[in-house]
């Protein structure tokens, strides 16, 4: 140890002072930098809710709406894809998660998920595969009549978007029964 | 190292300059007097070749970004407006795509080449990282590049990729909803793609400096893999390497030419002429054909977090080669196992590159699963232990000696 470690001199206090800020104000600088990639206020604007008509879709039939530049689909399911989904012992599914925990109650006919595959983004194709749902021709993930993923790649089971009944056959997209109206 | 003469300014102007800026000197000891080993053969020419690709990708890509337009309504149109209306644009477009093509056959040939005569070796590894570095800025560039055309490939390829990134646990969404500037791919994606396909082979050129200022430090290795000794083992660059890459490289272009006026389309996809649909996805989607062992990689992985880690890995990999290989001996030339193991693993990675292109069922799924398999053993497994157990042959005693030894010697 050498006696260097005087008094601290107005050059040290400069040291600091200038480090200090100099860091502050780059950390500052780089929030707009990064924040300028994110989805900017018209893309936010435009993913206001939708409505749609569930009255013309026939049963069975599985349409495609956007929403937030995202395919949503909603199945129309016949008697036999809901028992389909509730034969099926949930708990050993690759993202265990019960049929009735994916419809709203007293609709559960009405199946509406994110069509997007849950591996890597691809759109599935409807009615195909062997669980009576969607196949993805990317990666060849297979989903069943309740959206669940059965066989492939995929984690997890299509996502649901938010939505709610605003009437018994009309439903809005984009939010829930927690969102205020 | 020294080299075979030092520059001398002949005119009053040059020794001005050279007083002031020593530039003529610094190209002159570089690439005039530099010393290169007297036996290397034509795998050193892809260096020269890969600067030269370089070079025509950005010449080409600048005057395409003259008539292209960046958006999400009009990048389709503006690239057939390329093909049709602008003077020549079909052919500036067809050398730009076949272009990035031909860079990857390069680099491919390259990377072997270094594999096989063990140019990663002490004192080479910051040479060999910096190449892997830029290895993995080229995939980037290549992958943005594809999405510019605005086609169903470049839409669903920049849906793919962007994607790997949601496997990351907790912040995977919002890292790809930040990359896309949207709810899906659209057009703030292409946009900034744009930007980053402009920027990043300046990028590249940058690192190419540090490669070729690395390379220029430690000296090339030669297909002895021993170190020159004496003046007698080198030759100056110019006129011998200077002459010989010249001559490799027309011999390139030739290859090059015929891909472009023959059969430019021939390493797309038919796909990519259709304009981009967000609501269809194509039947068959698969990446450029220089991902697809890559791509085959991912799949073979059933879990999607292990599938994403399992495709970086394969590329990181590489920049601990200099440490996973543990044999004293660089060139396949003297190592009689590795050298056979070389060639398993150049047909592992052909065999993922096929594979990547089939559908992902069955059998194919299998066998991806075996050769993925076996490219991480090769690098975890093969290497380190052929180190200790491998008897190598006797290694020249200098690169004069190997090749003016009479015949009968070490060949």
């Amino acid at each position: 140890m050498t006696a260097t470690s005087a008094e601290p001199t107005r050059r040290d206090f400069l040291y600091i002072a200038t480090g200090a800020v100099g860091a502050i104000g780059a950390a500052a600088t780089l929030v707009p930098l990064v924040a300028q990639m994110n989805p900017d206020a018209s893309t936010i604007a435009a993913g206001a809710p939708i409505e749609v008509d569930l009255g013309p879709v026939a049963e069975g039939q599985i349409i495609k709406v956007f929403w937030r530049s995202k395919p949503i689909f909603i199945f129309h399911r016949a008697k036999k894809d809901i028992d389909a989904a509730r034969t099926v012992d949930w708990h050993t599914l690759p993202d265990p998660e019960a049929d009735d925990a994916r419809v709203k109650k007293g609709h559960d006919q009405w199946l509406v998920v994110i069509g997007i595959c849950t591996h890597l983004g691809c759109i599935p194709l409807a009615h195909q595969g062997n669980y009576d749902g969607w196949f993805c021709p990317c990666h060849g993930s297979q989903y069943d009549s309740s959206g669940r993923i059965r066989q492939g790649p995929a984690p997890k089971n299509l996502y649901l978007p938010p939505y709610k009944f605003v009437a018994d056959s009309k439903i809005r997209i984009g939010e829930d029964e927690t969102s205020k109206a | 190292m020294s080299g075979h003469s030092a520059y001398q300014p002949q005119s009053a102007f040059m020794k001005w300059l050279e007083s002031r800026l020593p530039i003529a000197g610094l190209v002159h000891s570089s690439f005039v007097a530099y010393p290169t080993p007297r036996n290397l053969n034509y795998w050193w020419t892809f260096g020269g070749i890969l600067s030269f690709l370089l070079v025509a990708q950005i010449v080409t890509g600048i005057i395409l970004v003259m008539h292209y337009t960046p958006h999400a309504d009009m990048a389709f149109d503006s690239v057939e407006h390329i093909m049709r209306d602008v003077n020549y644009g079909w052919l500036i477009r067809y050398l730009h795509a076949n272009g990035a093509s031909m860079f990857f056959v390069a680099v491919y040939i390259h990377m072997f080449r270094g594999l096989y005569y063990g140019s990663y070796k002490a004192p080479r590894e910051v040479l060999w990282i910096l190449g892997v570095i830029l290895y993995l800025l080229m995939m980037a560039t290549g992958f943005l590049g594809y999405t510019l055309p605005w086609g169903q490939m470049s839409f669903w390829g920049a849906t793919v990729i962007t994607n790997f990134f949601s496997a990351i646990p907790g912040v995977g969404e919002a890292i790809v909803t930040w990359l896309w500037g949207g709810y899906a791919v659209g057009n703030p994606t292409l946009q900034r793609f744009f930007s980053l396909h402009y920027l990043l082979p300046f990028v590249i050129a940058g690192v190419v400096v540090l490669h070729v200022w690395a390379l220029h430090v430690v000296g090339q290795n030669n297909p002895t893999g021993v170190e020159p000794k004496t003046p007698k083992d080198t030759v100056a660059f110019t006129p011998y390497a200077t002459v010989k890459d010249g001559f490799m490289m027309v011999c390139f272009c030739l290859v090059f030419a015929w891909f472009v006026f023959y059969v430019p389309n021939y390493l797309g996809h038919a796909d990519n002429y259709i304009p981009a649909n967000p609501a269809v996805t194509p039947a068959h989607i698969v990446p450029e054909w220089y991902y697809l062992p890559f791509y085959a990689i991912l799949r073979a992985i059933p879990n999607k977090l292990m599938g994403v880690l399992a495709l970086f890995g394969s590329i990181g990999i590489l920049a601990f080669l200099p440490w996973l290989d543990t044999s004293k001996v660089r060139s396949a030339r003297y190592r009689p196992l590795y050298r056979q193991f070389f060639w398993i693993f150049v047909a592992v990675c052909l065999g993922l590159g096929w594979l990547g292109a089939k559908p992902a069922e069955g059998g194919y799924v299998t066998a991806a699963r075996i050769l993925t398999f076996y490219y991480f053993a090769h690098f975890l497994i093969i290497l380190p232990v052929l180190g200790f157990v491998e008897r190598t042959k006797p290694l020249p005693n200098s690169i004069s000696e190997s090749i003016l030894a009479p015949s009968g010697a070490t060949k």
